[in-house]
């Protein structure tokens, strides 16, 4: 079991994302995170659907995917080069005392502090999921009231888009087809 | 040309080739109801939405078609969900219609709403719900097209009351599918197909598992050319019963829970599986862990998710069955497995002195018989549905197909109640077709109601209702599993002659197997449908088992007949070795 990282092309239309969720508790795949969002086509999301599944399962996760007649491309990017990151907001419990060491170590993180009251903070960071469960970590001791996550985005690198025809699992499709 | 949305709706049935509709009327899909009468498509009453989805499977599966049913919204559509989730289990290609309240008041519990795309989503292939009159053509074509290819499966389309009521311009060319996610046509690689020809030619005891795939894909004859020139034996899936000709000496018969000693032994000593079109059900593969321990798979399959679900493939060819045939028939080596085939005939004799047919006739009626005998009547050309429980496994055990598409029962959902109903449907695709339902006491009484439908239409089936006094497969495990604690099985029946009688049709009894011969030929005679009660032996059980999760090769073999005998002598040698 590891953690398998998809990014998922699927028409933006209403209960796309039901069906989505939906195939995960049907089959009991472990989500660990799941996001949505616009791509740069008009029409198209983009998902990115974190899965803790060993190989085999994997290739499943993606085949069911592709059944579902609203979803375009599934691509695995566990394997790639990719950006990956996750933003959070953090309030941190605060006193006049304490408040600029909550600071300077938002610094080190080289997190953000976007609102600041008497008794908390608000931290803003973006990373890799290691890099803001470090912050969260060292923020833990003073307090924290409340932390909102958005779940990984992720992106392979370099030049190339994601191609127009995906290879499925095991086969092709066949010319001629209607698309 | 203007249309409201209800005339839409015909018009595009009318166009994907529609002839007959099951349905039952309600609020929110009386304005399509009202429109049908201008249209030539002819409408069958059923008498519970349940009938109405088992009607379009039995439909769908006897023609090859697209069956349709359609159901108001709420509990129209609700009682649906039987029939859609088995007809997704055994991948067969049926359109669901249902209205929805309109669409101001989606969302807010009006009267009679459900959220039916909801509540199938898991169960249908696809679903639609339609809120806008210019969607539905497009709809119900995608519809349509998506039921039909690739692995078949139930589409739904919940179409709101206004979207029916309102009025578009309809121009069916312009409605062609837009479907850029769907990929129905998949194409096996070609580095699978030299792995697979060099496991074919190389296996010693290869043996073929043939599914519902091969009659689905339509790949009866390619698979039989391919089996003649490779001479591998095959083994059936429930579904797959006719894909393949019993006779052939080349078939083995039904594997699984309740398949034959020799195929279930077949498959646990094989050196290569090749899996066509069939998705390891674990009623077919007993104990995944110790399933087939020294074989190779070769799975062909058109559903790519299906490839390593279950039994880890060493090649998957993942495509249209037929197309991967006619790839690699031409392609292996012309075989001769003689030595697997004489040890499987060698096992095949051991069971054969078991078998209930090969016993005196003591006179007494047990359900193999009357199954065997109707089989012997009907010279296996009947078309046969069932029901679910042990006289389905009888019936696939004892009514030996040669031809494809003969015998339609609920396999991967068992659903009891599907009997009657899709034999009627069967029987309105095929009206030459002898039709036959085979049911059980219990079964029966779940879709009885649709006797008056075949009543109404003026549907000749003949029902065979295999009357045990049980919930006989459930009371078969309360007795192997649960120390003949018969605990909700023992069930009393209406009078079926009777019931039979009071929907204006035939009804015949039969206690003894002498009158099973005459009530077979008075069906077959009658005109309308007829039911036959057969009161058979009450506490007879479906052999050889597999216990659920048991390894394969662990079957409960057919015990020593409990035929009472005249003398004990009478008894032939070999009965002594069944009792082992
Ligand atoms: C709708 C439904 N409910 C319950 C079951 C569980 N079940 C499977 S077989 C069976 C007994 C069927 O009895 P009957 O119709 O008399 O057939 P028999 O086994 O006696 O031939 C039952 C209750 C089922 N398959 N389907
Ligand atoms: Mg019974």
């Amino acid at each position: 079991m590891s953690l398998h990282t998809f990014a998922a092309y699927v028409e933006d239309k209403p209960g796309v994302l039901n069906r989505v969720a939906s195939l995960f508790r049907r089959r009991a795949f472990n989500i660990e995170s799941l996001t949505v969002g616009h791509t740069e086509q008009p029409g198209v999301s983009r998902m990115t659907i974190a899965v803790e599944a060993d190989d085999l399962t994997a290739r499943r996760v993606e085949a069911m995917l592709y059944k579902l007649v609203n979803v375009l491309r599934v691509d695995d990017l566990t394997a790639r080069s990719t950006v990956e990151r996750d933003l959070a907001l953090i309030k941190v419990a605060v006193t006049p005392t304490n408040r600029t060491e909550v600071m300077q170590l938002a610094d080190v993180f080289r997190a953000r502090i976007v609102d600041v009251t008497n008794e908390s903070v608000i931290v803003e960071t973006t990373g890799t999921e290691d890099k803001i469960e470090g912050l969260i970590e060292v923020l833990r001791p003073f307090g924290i009231i409340e932390m909102a996550r958005t779940g990984i985005v992720s992106m392979s690198r370099g030049a190339a888009g994601i191609s127009p025809n995906p290879p499925l699992v095991a086969a092709e499709v066949r010319e001629g087809a209607p698309a | 040309m203007k249309r409201t949305g209800a005339q839409i709706i015909w018009e595009s049935l009318q166009r994907e080739d529609v002839e007959v509709v099951f349905g039952y009327p309600g609020g929110a899909i009386l304005p399509a109801y009202d429109a049908m009468l201008d249209y030539p498509i002819h409408h069958v009453l059923t008498r519970h939405e349940q009938g109405a989805t088992h009607m379009a499977d039995g439909y769908a599966r006897a023609s090859g078609k697209v069956g349709v049913a359609m159901a108001t919204s709420g509990p129209g559509a609700t009682n649906m969900v039987t029939g859609i989730a088995t007809a997704m289990m055994d991948s067969s290609p049926i359109v669901c219609i249902t209205g929805q309240v309109s669409s101001g008041l989606v969302g807010l519990d009006a009267f009679q709403e459900t959220d039916v795309t909801g509540i199938t989503l898991p169960i249908t292939k696809h679903n639609y719900l339609v809120t806008r009159v210019e969607d539905i053509a497009r709809s119900i074509r995608e519809a349509f097209y998506i039921a039909a290819t690739g692995r078949p499966g139930p589409v739904l389309l919940d179409i709101t009351k206004d979207a029916q009521q309102a009025s578009y311009e309809f121009d069916w060319e312009a409605s062609a599918p837009r479907l850029p996610g769907y990929r129905p046509a998949l194409r096996a690689l070609p580095a699978e197909y030299e792995k697979a020809i060099t496991l074919i030619n190389s296996a010693k005891r290869p043996l073929i598992l043939a599914g519902h795939g091969v009659l689905q894909s339509g790949a009866m004859k390619v698979l039989r050319d391919f089996v003649e020139k490779a001479q591998i034996p095959v083994a059936m899936t429930l579904l797959g019963i006719g894909c393949f000709p019993a006779t052939h000496p080349l078939n083995l018969g039904m594997m699984g829970m309740h398949g034959e000693a020799w195929v279930n032994h077949s498959i646990q000593q094989a050196d290569l599986l090749l899996a066509f079109g069939t998705r390891f059900d674990d009623r077919v593969t007993g104990n995944v862990k110790t399933y087939a321990p020294k074989a190779k798979k070769i799975h062909i399959e058109i559903d790519p998710s299906e490839i390593n679900k279950v039994i880890k493939a060493d090649v998957a060819l993942v495509g249209d069955l037929r197309d991967v045939l006619e790839e690699l028939s031409p392609r292996i080596a012309p075989g001769d497995h003689e030595e697997w085939i004489d040890h499987i005939n060698e096992m095949k004799g051991d069971s054969a002195v078991r078998d209930i047919q090969n016993l005196p006739d003591t006179g007494h009626l047990y359900a193999a018989h009357v199954i065997n005998d109707l089989w012997r009547h009907t010279e296996g050309e009947a078309l046969i549905c069932t029901d679910v429980g042990q006289h389905q496994m009888w019936t696939a055990q004892y009514y030996k197909h040669d031809k494809p598409f003969r015998l339609i029962t609920s396999g991967g959902l068992g659903t009891m109640g599907f009997g009657l109903p899709s034999a009627i449907g069967a029987k309105m695709a095929c009206p030459d077709a002898e039709v036959w339902a085979i049911a059980g006491d219990g079964g029966f009484q779940m879709t009885a109601a649709e006797l008056t439908t075949a009543a109404q239409e003026n549907v000749k089936v003949n029902v065979a209702v295999i009357n045990n006094g049980y919930l006989g497969m459930v009371r078969q495990w309360q007795e192997f599993f649960y120390s003949k604690r018969y605990a909700a099985t023992p069930m009393k029946s209406p009078d079926f002659v009777k019931l039979a009688e009071a929907h204006g049709l035939a009804g015949l009894r039969v206690t003894e197997r002498s009158q099973v011969e005459g009530a077979i030929r008075a069906a077959r005679e009658t005109e309308g449908t007829v039911v036959i009660d057969f009161r058979v032996a009450k506490e007879d059980s479906v052999y050889p088992m597999v216990p659920a999760g048991a390894d394969l090769h662990e079957m409960i073999r057919r015990p020593r007949p409990r035929i009472p005998l005249a003398k004990e002598s009478d008894a032939p040698e070999e009965w002594e070795m069944a009792t082992k």
